[in-house]
């Protein structure tokens, strides 16, 4: 029997033109997004040679506004509207940590009924963001019910949220110094009516898509992210937590009232596409609970906020602030050099450490693989451009 | 905090000391000696940002890492920010990609946003910015916004 290498040979001698396959022949270049749905708005450049990928290049940058430069032109008041843009659906969590630097330069105490307020703000913000990036991963892995539940009760929390703050989505209500308002009559009985209903949801949600053959197959053992290169990539957040560290900025940093409220910080060992999605679902029945627990051990009166000057400002000095968001640890960097405007702001959220992963975790992932790894990863783009 | 300087001596200036919070300033050549340091003795396993601030009156450019703890539960609140100073003119650093691999892409972005060249880092070049931005980095104080 004539090898490959006879029969090319022979081809050649009988004056065939044939050219040999090389490597770059064989891999073929695919740009996923910045328009593709399925991406968001971030690009990444794969190669696939066949089904399996063999190369990823994120390319971000399609929605950089330049946060950290406009804030340097506003006082610290003024700020607080734009910077909720890089992430609308968590926009209490990322201005909750802009606040708690604020207050430490400046030197504000804030009312306890405003620290509540503020929390019960950013857990139900949390869990909006939490629903639309499940409806998200559910519709990418082609479970379409698992698009439009999530969906359909993420009105639940944004109703609760317009009662609570006067508007759907951009709130603008964690304000260095409290919150802007106090809670409407009557808040107390619907959040727990709802709260009610929704763990009931969960335990659906759990049945349909959880625990479906199907989607297990999908992310079992697919990507598989090990506790030591978590640590070394810095990731964070529930992609974090699902390789197996417990670590939740609520937990080890407790902010604000954090201290007094009693939850446990959900994680997975395994690292896997699964526990990526199931960690964060995890974090939902946890944040029901701090809901509830938010609603029962507020201050039934007193001030949400603290008197300020119209452009506070304290002395020079910087600070490192963090909170827990829907996306892990946001933190903000913030040098202040005695003026109302901050002299620097650096924003460091985890949908940008989360980036750093997907190269990582892309690489020898079958192509049909890729959504699955990719909305794993809990990565929003607008918040890693900033 | 005793331990550093012990080990590194005057070479090190500690800027502030606050709960959670340490700042320390070293010499750019020192800072990969002293990062290896820290992550191997001193638990602090990773950067969760880096970033810089332009000092034009001092003609100077930060570079700050935020270092913190995942393994280590005694020092999972605390931030360890260590900086260097570099010459605004010409502005370069040793990069720590070697030491922390997390820190792979925020030293590309202060590599754009502020120009400063991270020597032994394999990428120096674009990253947020349009491909066809040409103009001075924007995170340095010369560059204004239009109209402000």
């Amino acid at each position: 029997m004539t090898s490959l290498e006879d029969k090319f040979e022979e081809s050649k001698k009988l004056g065939l033109q044939i050219v040999r396959e090389s490597e770059e022949d064989r891999l073929m270049t695919l740009s996923v997004g910045p328009q593709h749905p399925g991406s968001g708005h971030f690009r990444f450049t794969i190669k696939v040679d066949g089904d399996y990928i063999v190369y990823c290049d994120p390319d971000p940058g399609y929605v950089h506004r330049g946060e950290e430069k406009m804030c340097e032109y506003r006082n610290v008041i003024q700020n607080i509207p734009h910077l909720e843009r890089p992430v609308i659906h968590d926009s209490s969590n990322i201005t909750y940590s802009y606040s708690l630097a604020i207050e430490e330069l400046v030197g504000i105490e804030v009312p306890r009924r405003g620290q509540y307020i503020r929390a019960l703000a950013s857990e139900l913000n949390r869990q909006v963001y939490t629903l639309y990036w499940l409806a998200i991963y559910g519709i990418f892995l082609g479970h379409s019910t698992m698009f439009m539940w999530p969906t359909g009760d993420r009105e639940l929390f944004i109703d609760l949220l317009e009662a609570l703050t006067g508007a759907r989505v951009t709130h603008a209500f964690n304000i260095p110094g409290g919150v802007r308002n106090d809670m409407p009559d009557g808040f107390k009985d619907r959040c727990m009516r709802q709260m009610r209903y929704f763990q009931k949801r969960l335990k659906e949600y759990e049945d349909i898509f959880y625990n479906m053959p199907l989607f297990r197959q999908r992310t079992e053992g697919v990507a598989v992210l090990s506790r030591e290169d978590a640590v070394k990539l810095g990731v964070a957040g529930s992609v974090l937590r699902a390789s197996g560290i417990p670590y939740d900025i609520r937990k080890v940093e407790p902010y604000d009232i954090y201290n007094e409220i009693d939850f446990k910080v959900q994680y997975m060992k395994t690292g896997d596409c699964f526990a990526r999605s199931y960690v964060p679902f995890l974090d939902m029945h946890e944040s029901c609970h701090i809901i509830e627990q938010l609603l029962d051990k507020m201050p039934q009166s007193g001030e949400v906020r603290a008197k300020l000057q119209p452009t506070p400002k304290g002395p020079p000095g910087e600070t490192y602030r963090r909170v827990e968001s829907g996306r892990g640890a946001l933190g903000y960097y913030i040098v202040s050099d005695g003026t109302p405007r901050p002299y620097r702001v650096k924003i460091s959220v985890g949908s940008f450490r989360n980036m750093l992963a997907l190269p990582y975790l892309l690489v020898g992932q079958k192509l049909a693989d890729m959504p699955a790894v990719y909305w794993s990863l809990n990565y929003w783009p607008v918040e890693a451009d900033r | 905090m005793e331990e550093i300087k012990k080990k590194f001596g005057e070479s090190i200036k500690v800027v502030f000391i606050k709960p959670l919070r340490i700042k320390i300033q070293v010499e750019p050549r020192d800072i990969v000696e002293v990062a290896t340091f820290l992550r191997d003795s001193m638990g602090f396993d990773h950067a969760e940002s880096a970033g810089g601030t332009d000092y034009p009156k001092d003609n100077q450019i930060e570079v700050i890492y935020h270092l913190g703890s995942y393994t280590r539960e005694d020092l999972g609140a605390h931030i360890l920010s260590l900086t260097a100073r570099t010459s605004r003119d010409d502005a370069r650093l040793p990069t720590l990609i070697n030491v922390y691999k997390s820190v792979e892409y925020h030293e590309r972005e202060t590599f754009e946003m502020l120009g400063v060249y991270f020597e032994g880092h394999p990428r120096n070049e674009r990253f947020l910015l349009p491909e066809d931005w040409a103009d001075i980095p924007p995170l340095r104080k010369d560059f204004k916004i239009k109209g402000r």
